[in-house]
């Protein structure tokens, strides 16, 4: 619970709260511990010191062997750039990179740049329980291939790709292929082991689990070529130039560290709450579905389409009743278009529009949670009523 | 988050006239499911006056703000002043909607014509001969046909400036069919290629297409360079020496380019 009691907070896959533990950590480096870590002087050396032993926490998070395989970077877009651009510029004449049609934008719109320029590129499909088709890349990965981007965790559905065994799959084929891991939505809430894999390169994001916004990571193994895609000074061993932006670093290694410590709490007692709206949900609104019903779901995240009912609509309704949540229907975004990662799951048109993912924290508590639930009904019953498709609903609507 | 206004918020919140009624006069229908908006809005109608109005919405806050706005604008008003009534009128109501919802206003206006289309029987004013091309978003021809003359040449284009194309995508093929009938078919159904994809359509072009043929002569070429739209080749083997070397850099190779990447293409030996 957040000391915002009027606000129910579902919404954990969009940001999160910063933990006070992180405000506290970061505070001194913004005033008596204000040096920059390249200084010479007496006065940079707790920055310098701050700056690494945070890259030790964070090696720890990533699971990775050496500190030396890790870049602080400004958030998750930047290290799917960095990662994603560095390595195709550093393999020029490889002109093939494979992805999923479920990427977050930040990796979809990059990969979208290489083929305007006349890249080769293959997205990889997932089935209608939101599970990634990996076999797939046993016919894809040929001698041109430069890249493969896979996320381990679904931002909508909370789907985890099994991205260990496609590594291993890309890797039979052609071991010079590199593998980009986006991790922005499994960090903190699975562990992430990334040095038994054969993953060459993986993102991280501060805010995602309970760090400001404004900081990530960036794994990269050992002998990993990549062509900087910023240029700039010998910073993070001149991978990326910049000044560390040391209060920020502090605050994601704190972070880190307190979300290594809860895993266990985030996979039982997260989970459980989880099922427990899920289930509630499910049962007492007759025209809800569950978008993905696979097992191997972060234990958060739940995506549930509500059928005849638009999903703005539903949003606008929940927040008057204080509770965040967030919808891939078009009218959300305003982008026109429904969400790339359901259309891929081909879930039906009579439900993708009333689309409402819930994604939850460690803060959460059962007491919100059954909130939600009582009211559900009651908002959607609401709603129902305005819709022309009266006969579809009629089951929902009977009282 | 979008920055509805207080009357907005306040339809959408308790919206008005919500519902069906069973003996209405006349219904009109607007969207569809799949585009994520429908409407359907029926209206009592008494000696030239609509008496009553309800709406059933499938569609996000503004949409179900519009149509509740529109049946409070109507009723109690003469079907005469009621043509009028555009979904500006609409928008200016609520105090405004974001550029993004405007379509929201539109398909109020659009079940409304709907509606009284049905009721008389036919087509109401001189939009008798306009014809909806895109559902979702009710675009109609002319504003397809107004948006190419003012310079769109791609569906794209036509979505970004119009919306028509931008939900279901249904009736792209109707908008380039509109497209060519006014530009004519040649330049819009080649795809727009960047300069390295286009060089790498020529060279696979001349490698897939164009070699194998002179190679049954004991011929070939070699792309040279490719400034603009000029395509520099050099003949190899016997067409080197070939008295025909001109008519086939002509009549065959660009010809080929010019069928099947752009036909401003122009081929130049030596």
């Amino acid at each position: 619970m957040n000391d915002n009691k009027n606000i129910i907070y579902l919404d954990n896959n969009a940001t999160t709260m910063v933990d006070k533990k992180v405000v506290e950590a970061m505070i001194p480096y913004f005033t008596n511990e204000f040096g920059n870590p390249s200084s010479i002087y007496e006065l940079a050396h707790e920055a310098h010191n701050a700056l690494e032993n945070s890259r030790e926490v964070i090696k720890e998070f990533f699971g990775a062997n050496d500190t030396r395989e890790i870049i602080f970077t400004s958030c998750g877009t930047e290290s799917a750039n960095a990662a994603i651009r560095g390595v195709i510029e550093a393999n020029p004449n490889k002109r093939h990179i494979i992805t999923t049609k479920v990427e977050h934008p930040c990796v979809l719109n990059t990969f979208k740049d290489y083929e305007e320029k006349g890249y080769r590129v293959d997205y990889l499909n997932v089935d209608e329980n939101g599970e990634l088709l990996i076999d797939e890349l046993k016919t894809l990965v040929d001698d041109d291939t430069a890249l493969v981007a896979i996320m381990a965790a679904n931002n909508e559905t909370g789907a985890i790709y099994p991205y260990e065994e496609a590594a291993e799959i890309v890797k039979s084929i052609n071991p010079n292929t590199k593998v980009f891991i986006d991790a922005v939505q499994a960090a903190g809430k699975i562990k992430l082991d990334v040095k038994n894999t054969k993953v060459d390169l993986m993102g991280i994001s501060g805010h995602k689990f309970h760090a400001p916004k404004g900081v990530g990571a960036m794994y990269i193994k050992k002998g990993t070529i990549i062509k900087p895609y910023m240029t700039g000074g010998h910073q993070e061993r001149a991978l990326r130039g910049g000044t560390e932006n040391v209060p920020y670093i502090v605050g994601m290694a704190k972070a880190a560290e307190l979300a290594m410590n809860a895993l266990e709490f985030e996979n039982k007692t997260v989970k459980e709450l989880r099922d427990r709206l899920e289930e509630g949900i499910l049962e007492n609104v007759k025209n809800a579905k569950l978008n993905s019903r696979t097992k191997m779901r972060v234990p958060n995240t739940t995506n549930i389409g509500f059928e005849y009912i638009e999903g703005e609509l539903i949003l606008l309704h929940l927040d008057k009743l204080g509770i965040c949540a967030s919808s891939g229907s078009a009218c959300t975004s305003g982008s026109l278009e429904p969400s790339h990662v359901l259309r891929a799951m081909k879930t039906p048109f009579t439900s993708l529009h009333g689309s409402i993912r819930f994604s939850l924290s460690r803060y959460t508590t059962k007491e919100e949670i059954d909130f939600v639930v009582q009211n559900m009904p009651i908002v959607i019953k609401k709603l129902a009523k305005i819709s022309p498709f009266q006969k579809e609903l009629a089951g929902i609507l009977g009282e | 988050m979008w920055d509805y206004s207080e009357t907005v918020k306040e339809y959408y919140t308790n919206p008005k006239n919500v519902g069906s009624i069973e003996d209405a006069d006349a219904i009109g229908e607007a969207g569809a499911l799949a585009c994520g908006d429908a409407l359907k809005l029926y209206l009592k109608i008494k000696d030239g006056v609509i008496t009553d109005a309800k709406f059933q919405t499938f569609g996000c806050g503004s949409a179900v703000a519009s149509s509740s706005m529109l049946t409070e604008m109507i009723i109690g008003k003469p079907l005469k002043e009621v043509e009028k009534i555009t979904n500006k009128d609409i928008i200016e109501r609520l105090g405004g909607l974001p550029p993004e919802k405007i379509h929201c206003s539109v398909m109020g206006r659009e079940a409304l014509e709907d509606a009284l289309n049905n009721y008389y029987g036919y087509k109401i004013g001189e939009k008798s001969t306009d014809k909806i091309i895109c559902n979702c978003f009710s675009v109609t021809e002319n504003v397809i046909k107004e948006a190419v003359e003012q310079g769109a040449k791609t569906v794209k284009e036509i979505t970004d400036l119009t919306y028509a194309g931008g939900a279901c995508g249904r009736c792209k093929e109707n908008i380039q069919k509109i497209i060519d009938s006014i530009l004519g078919p040649k330049k819009i159904n080649k795809e727009e290629l960047t300069p390295v994809q286009f060089a790498l359509k020529v060279n696979s072009i001349l490698e897939k297409e164009i070699a194998p043929q002179l190679a049954l002569d004991n011929g070939g070429l070699e792309l040279v360079d490719i400034e603009g739209k000029n395509i520099y080749i050099k003949l190899k083997g016997t067409c080197e020496s070939c008295p025909n070397a001109k008519s086939t850099v002509k009549n065959f190779i660009e010809k080929k380019l010019k069928e099947l990447i752009d036909d401003e293409i122009n081929v130049i030996e030596g």
